[in-house]
């Protein structure tokens, strides 16, 4: 757009036309990468929406000529299956750690930003080095762990894992945040005599909430999205929703009409949360990876 | 929700007002050696602008005017809103404020911050959750690496050095190998080419909206997605039904593989090394016939009645047709009434073991070489035309599963590039590329020479970012790759979940696996430190 606005004052009438054409190939080239980046998510919707023999017979691109296929009779079948249990399961294993790894990260965050204490910046360094750290390292000394305060298989204990994991990128973003807030204005708090956790709550934490959404809207869709964790972590009774597609996967061909819905339904929330606060979801990526 | 993702676009604003607001504050040097206790914010904002040489002094150099002081090292001093990472702070208010703020509070202020043992008391729960769940794992795994299965027995290096020699964990190397040469250059790549292409067209929020949507989906999903996808029958899987019309746009035809001469001698024709050949050579102007067999009835069901070719003067020709008469009669290597044309077979004219000409054969089976000089030729069936038809590409068969799944990082992980890089090119001051075009330079140069080295801190941070991904990714191989390809599949941060977890029952080997994937990424850890650290400075 820029440049041929800033190129055309200098070619000719045959210049614009090549202009134009390109720019109309150019357009059409996006529209086809976008249609190629749309089409598999569409793909597993329209899947999910089909009866099993329809889906066994023919490509799901066929349902756009037959729209008598279509039928919800997939979501409840998988409702009966006991599927909500899992979906509230994911609930209440995001929820906490979401809120936890917010209060946590941001008292860590604020003694990093206005603080001062021995090894400070060392410290800080540390949290920025542990931003990288696979979680394979932790699964197998927190099971033992685990194990010994049995809390092994529980919501709790896959909470507290993703708490730990959560923390450094979240003190990372908190802290730069914070150190970005008027001086004054904690000065001006310290000088009415407040002490600093009345300006960490009633000054500082209330001015981060851009960084909080940020933060929040990713620590969410993390733990939300996590199958890992879950696999290790959770047992059968507290799995959320990725462990129990998980454990349909083997039998692929036969179950679709489990999956599909089911995988479906584990995306439509953050679907909706990443179209609600895009904002914020890119904000907070662009904070977060080290520059 | 329009220009949401153009957010860069705004934090340029934000910075900008806070170069032009800190120039204002007036800073006697005097005041400098105030012991301040925390960083003060847009310094880099307030240092560069500082024109007038009041300022100067005072902040160009923060430890020195810092004495009392002296451990607020100078690289974190600038960290807060002047490092580019603090994306929220710069826009938002708080960074402009910050500049004017900083100036009139640096005045008049002696030491009114806390001791040092309250920050332990913010620190200590960050402190005991990263120790006990992060920092204690890596001492224990570092032990546990060390001992067998069962944990009894101290086995030194056995661990490492049997990941080295077993086969099995040999094969998640090589793809763990290919996975970080290949994904993170097609993902910078991609990145690169759609964060300039959408510069110029009007829709690019929209486009940057699609392309950015798999990052809020779970990998679990998008496994089952790409399951879909990657499915063999063209008539489900829509990777391969893709292929399959593109195939069917370029005129490729339908192919016959059953269908061969009868094999006695009286046959006009007969196979040699694949191809169908007639025996005796033919002469423009003559017809050619080329009765097969043993093609199956369904596959003739829309076919028409073949028709003896009837050469015009100087035009080789004939019929390809099935020499079979359903319910009998008719005779051999004659074209019959009922007999069934096999139409779209590629036909060509040889003479002297060269092909000459090429026809494809009508509806009725007859073909024809129009223009050919005089002479013997021999017509060919090539076996192209024998080959099974397309059955869809095996995108989760042991050879393309590595290939398939790294199709689906870069469709999850593209995005991300895109919006980062894109972030990046906004921030191009516009007359340097101006400049560059005025004085003559195409656009290809342009984008050579200037966008793509102002860009390279920004492809370099993306570029080690899917570094990272991919040493660890797990869930869309676990995922995609089917139960009996996964051997062929495996990634190292699988085979740690496998080994320890899922039947493998072995913590030693697990552990170890674990220090690998660490010791692997820790190259990575020290550039983003040392990236940090310098930013900061």
């Amino acid at each position: 757009m820029t440049t041929s606005a800033l190129g055309a004052p200098r070619r000719g009438a045959l210049g614009r036309t090549l202009d134009r054409v390109g720019g109309g190939l150019l357009q059409a080239l996006l529209a086809v990468i976008g249609v190629f980046w749309l089409v598999p998510t569409l793909g597993l919707f329209v899947v999910s929406i089909r009866g099993d023999a329809a889906n066994n017979s023919t490509g799901w691109w066929t349902a756009f000529t037959k729209p008598a296929e279509l039928t919800l009779g997939n979501y409840s079948s998988l409702l009966a299956t006991g599927f909500t249990g899992s979906f509230w399961n994911t609930v209440l294993i995001t929820v906490p750690t979401t809120v936890l790894v917010i209060g946590i990260a941001a008292m860590a965050a604020y003694a990093f930003a206005w603080m001062e204490f021995p090894g400070r910046d060392t410290l800080f360094l540390v949290v920025v080095g542990l931003l990288v750290v696979p979680v394979q390292i932790a699964l197998i000394p927190i099971a033992k762990l685990y194990g010994t305060f049995g809390i092994f298989g529980s919501i709790a204990g896959v909470v507290i894992f993703h708490t730990a994991f959560g923390l450094p990128f979240a003190i990372f973003l908190l802290r730069n945040f914070f150190a970005g807030i008027p001086r004054s204005l904690l000065e001006a708090a310290r000088m009415d005599g407040a002490g600093e956790w009345k300006i960490f709550s009633t000054v500082v934490f209330p001015l981060a909430k851009p960084a909080v959404a940020s933060l929040g809207i990713f620590q969410f869709l993390w733990v939300w999205n996590d199958l890992l964790i879950a696999l290790v972590f959770a047992d059968t009774d507290n799995q959320p929703m990725t462990k129990a597609l998980q454990s349909q996967m083997r039998q692929f061909g036969t179950n679709i009409d489990i999956l599909a819905p089911g995988a479906f339904l584990s995306l439509i929330i953050p679907l909706i949360l990443f179209f609600a606060f895009q904002r914020y979801f890119v904000q907070g990526m662009m904070a977060g990876s080290v520059k | 929700m329009t220009d949401r993702l153009d957010g860069p676009q705004s934090s340029r604003g934000g910075e900008d007002a806070a170069r032009e607001s800190s120039s204002g504050p007036e800073e006697p040097p005097g005041t400098s050696p105030v012991p301040d206790d925390a960083p003060p914010p847009a310094e880099e904002g307030v240092e560069r602008d500082g024109s007038d040489g009041d300022v100067h002094p005072a902040l160009a150099d923060v430890e020195s005017d810092d004495p009392a002081a002296p451990r607020a090292a100078p690289e974190l001093a600038t960290a807060g809103a002047a490092a580019p990472a603090a994306g929220p702070a710069a826009t938002t208010r708080g960074t402009g404020q910050g500049a004017t703020a900083q100036g009139t509070a640096r005045g008049r202020t002696a030491r009114l911050g806390p001791a040092p043992t309250l920050a332990l008391v913010f620190l200590l729960p960050a402190a005991l959750v990263l120790g006990a769940m992060v920092i204690y794992p890596i001492v224990y795994s570092i032990f546990r690496s060390l001992f067998d299965a069962t944990g009894d027995t101290f086995v030194g290096a056995g661990n490492y050095a049997s990941i080295f020699s077993d086969s099995s964990t040999l094969t998640t190397i090589r793809n763990n190998l290919i996975w970080v040469v290949v994904a993170p250059a097609l993902v910078t790549v991609i990145g690169l080419i759609f964060a300039v292409l959408t510069e110029r067209i009007r829709w690019a929020t929209a486009f940057k909206l699609v392309v950015f949507m798999p990052m809020a989906v779970s990998l679990m999903a998008s496994g089952v997605i790409f399951r879909l996808v990657y499915e063999q029958d063209p008539d489900r899987g829509v990777a391969n039904a893709v292929i399959t019309s593109v195939q069917g746009l370029f005129g490729s035809q339908q192919g016959y593989p059953d269908a061969r001469p009868r094999e006695n001698d009286k046959a006009p024709v007969a196979l040699q090394q694949g191809a169908v050949v007639s025996r005796q050579p033919a002469r423009p102007g003559q017809a050619v016939l080329v009765p097969l067999v043993g093609v199956k009835p369904a596959t003739l069901a829309s076919a028409s009645a073949a028709k003896a070719a009837q050469p015009g003067p100087g035009e080789l020709a004939g019929t390809v047709w099935v020499d079979f008469t359903q319910g009998g009669g008719g005779t051999l290597n004659q074209v019959d009434g009922t007999e069934k044309a096999l139409a779209g077979v590629t036909v060509e004219a040889v003479r002297d073991g060269s092909v000459k000409a090429t026809a494809t054969t009508e509806a009725d089976g007859t073909f024809r070489f129009a223009g050919l000089p005089q002479g013997d030729y021999l017509v060919r069936l090539p076996q192209s035309n024998f080959q099974e038809a397309f059955n869809g590409i095996p995108w989760l068969g042991p050879t393309l599963i590595t290939p398939a799944i790294i199709g689906a990082f870069i469709w999850v992980w593209a995005g991300f590039a895109m919006v980062l890089i894109a972030a990046g090119l906004s921030a191009i001051p516009r007359d340097a590329l101006e400049a560059a075009r005025i004085d003559g330079a195409t656009e290809w140069q342009v984008f050579r020479k200037i966008t793509v080295p102002l860009l390279s801190p920004v492809l370099l941070v993306v570029f080690v970012t899917m570094i990272i991904n991919t040493l660890k990714v797990f869930d869309l191989v676990f995922v995609i790759a089917p139960g009996s390809v996964q051997p062929q599949a495996n990634v190292i941060a699988l085979e740690m979940w496998r080994v320890s977890f899922g039947g493998g029952g072995n913590q030693g080997l697990g552990s170890a696996l674990a220090i690998f994937l660490l010791v692997l990424v820790l190259p990575f850890m020290i550039i983003n430190i040392r990236r940090f650290r310098r930013d900061n400075q």
